[in-house]
């Protein structure tokens, strides 16, 4: 159940994607992010759509397990799209009591929801198609720059990795103590609210337990091998933007080039 | 009181790329006041056999019968089941919450809807089976106590629920040597009072060898022996051939009997193994 959950997962593979340097990768889907924001009409999100596709076929990770990762997150566009629907004034459509569904509103909620997916499917394709550890990497090596003004970015980036890696433990350890409380007759499908929710404190509790017990193990391995994060560090697999990497990015100013020449000229 | 398990198999992530199959065809019996021991090397299979036993996972096929009742069949009430078969799991300690030692022991007995006089009446009890003074440690916090006795505190939490059939995981993991024999003992004074069915699963043979009255041998899945820990460890060259050990006393008097030393005895016990290394000195002498 908690295992179906895709978002920010990675997919295994050697794709053309997979491969390209993760700062390229973080960089392009923030500015993927902004120019979904600057989109104002169809033929713009359908440029966009379109770009995201191509991406989604060259990294061949099947849109089955893109889209499965998404379900949660379909409650909350849901949610985005009836609210926008009603809350625009202009030409009504239809009126429901009180409520007035106009022809802005099913607008704008339109290009919310295509926002929202796009945008959603977009950030997970980054996850999917890079490994968490080359993930943090590549985030501090972008934060690196700030440093001067006082940043820690390897800091961060560490704790980034840290977190990503102890999410499987920790789903593992959740999965042993519920199964533990429920051998003990522990009762957490049935009841009210309330009830249910004073019936995980047998989880949660020995779960927090766990969690500093690692954090603390963890801790004491770091020091155990001197690690100290003051030191200027050098890597093992150092970063090194290659051929395809500018490739990337010049097609990517493409589309950029594209998405701005839709908005001031249509 | 008896525990039936019919030609049960297990598939995990059944469909996904990942998929295993964790247990096949496991077929078995065990009778009221028997402690049976589950052997196997790691992955063979041993621990989600265990957790088949009282409904924590379900079966792709076969059956399980507690006492006439099919556990597998849909429509069964789950608390019905857990209260019958207590199951305690590697690491029980991680599984303690609550603020005192008695509402932690209590917890278990509570939701299986004892009365509160009842779940303190049987938490006391359990706490004193375990081998630790009920009234020094009801208000302690069980995160104040030393690791052999947390685990005590959670072994009591499953005990104090009375289940005909216990199922205990390693119970002895992670223990100094002390604790481990005092946990052992604790097993035995259990098994002894309630007259259970008693499943120990443990990578120490020579628990085992000295525990159980009868072994089952897990090996990639499927139960490759069943019988009397004499018989199982007699066939010393199979036991050796899936990764695991023999009962230290059996080891030397098998090297023994290969050096050419006539030794017959079973040597289970270290007791037993000295005896006849004694009675070899003797003769020569």
């Amino acid at each position: 159940m908690i295992r179906d959950i895709t978002l920010g997962q990675f997919y295994p593979g050697s794709s053309w994607v997979h491969r390209l340097d993760p700062r390229v990768k973080i960089m392009v889907t923030i500015f993927y992010i902004v120019a979904l924001f600057v989109v104002k009409d169809f033929l713009g999100f359908a440029i966009a759509a379109a770009a995201l596709a191509a991406v989604i076929i060259i990294s061949k990770v099947p849109l089955r397990f893109i889209l499965r990762g998404l379900k949660p997150v379909f409650i909350i566009i849901g949610f985005t799209f009836v609210i926008n629907i009603f809350m625009l004034d202009g030409e009504v459509i239809v009126s429901l009591g009180p409520l007035d569904i106009t022809r802005e509103g099913l607008r704008t909620a339109a290009f919310m929801v295509i926002r929202l997916i796009l945008l959603i499917i977009g950030s997970s394709l980054l996850t999917l198609t890079t490994k968490p550890m080359n993930l943090t990497d590549g985030i501090e090596s972008l934060l690196s720059p700030f440093r001067k003004i006082g940043l820690p970015a390897h800091e961060l980036a560490m704790m980034m990795t840290i977190a990503l890696r102890f999410i499987p433990t920790l789903l593992e350890e959740t999965d042993k103590i519920m199964k533990a409380q429920m051998a003990r007759g522990a009762d957490f499908e049935s009841g009210n609210i309330m009830r249910r929710a004073r019936a995980l404190i047998p989880i949660l509790v020995p779960l927090f337990i766990s969690a500093f017990r690692i954090a603390q193990d963890l801790a004491m391995a770091m020091e155990a091998r001197c690690y100290g994060s003051g030191v200027k560090r050098t890597r093992m697999n150092g970063m090194k933007l290659q051929r395809r990497d500018l490739a990337a990015v010049l097609i990517f100013i493409g589309f950029l080039a594209l998405i701005a020449a839709e908005r001031i000229l249509l | 009181m008896s525990i039936e398990v019919k030609e049960l198999t297990h598939i995990y992530s059944e469909g996904l790329p990942h998929e295993a199959t964790a247990i096949k065809d496991v077929s078995f019996r065990a009778e009221k006041g028997e402690l049976v021991g589950i052997i196997g090397h790691t992955g063979s299979g041993k621990s989600t056999l265990a957790q088949h036993l009282n409904g924590l996972l379900k079966p792709k096929s076969g059956r399980i019968i507690v006492n006439g009742t099919d556990i597998t069949a849909p429509g069964v009430v789950m608390r019905d089941i857990r209260k019958k078969i207590g199951f305690v799991f590697q690491y029980p300690e991680y599984q303690l919450f609550e603020e005192t030692v008695a509402k932690d022991v209590e917890f278990g007995p509570l939701n299986l809807g004892m009365s509160e006089e009842e779940a303190a009446a049987c938490a006391r009890e359990a706490v004193e089976l375990v081998g630790l003074d009920y009234h020094r440690v009801k208000n302690l916090s069980p995160f104040e106590l030393s690791g052999g006795q947390k685990r005590r505190v959670a072994i009591a939490g499953v005990v104090a629920m009375k289940p005909e059939v216990l199922i205990l995981d390693e119970p002895t993991a992670g223990l100094n040597p002390r604790a481990h024999d005092d946990i052992l003992s604790m097993v035995k004074a259990i098994h002894g009072k309630e007259n259970n069915i008693v499943f120990l699963i443990s990578h120490n043979m020579n628990d085992i060898a000295q525990m159980a009255d009868r072994v089952l041998v897990m090996d990639h899945g499927r139960l490759i022996m069943n019988g009397t820990p004499a018989e199982v460890f007699s066939r010393a060259d199979e036991i050796k051939e899936m990764g695991l050990a023999l009962p230290d006393s059996k080891e030397i008097a098998v090297r023994l009997r290969e050096s050419g030393f006539d030794i017959t005895g079973e040597c289970l016990t270290m007791e037993e193994t000295a005896d006849e290394i004694a009675g070899i000195l003797k003769k020569r002498a």
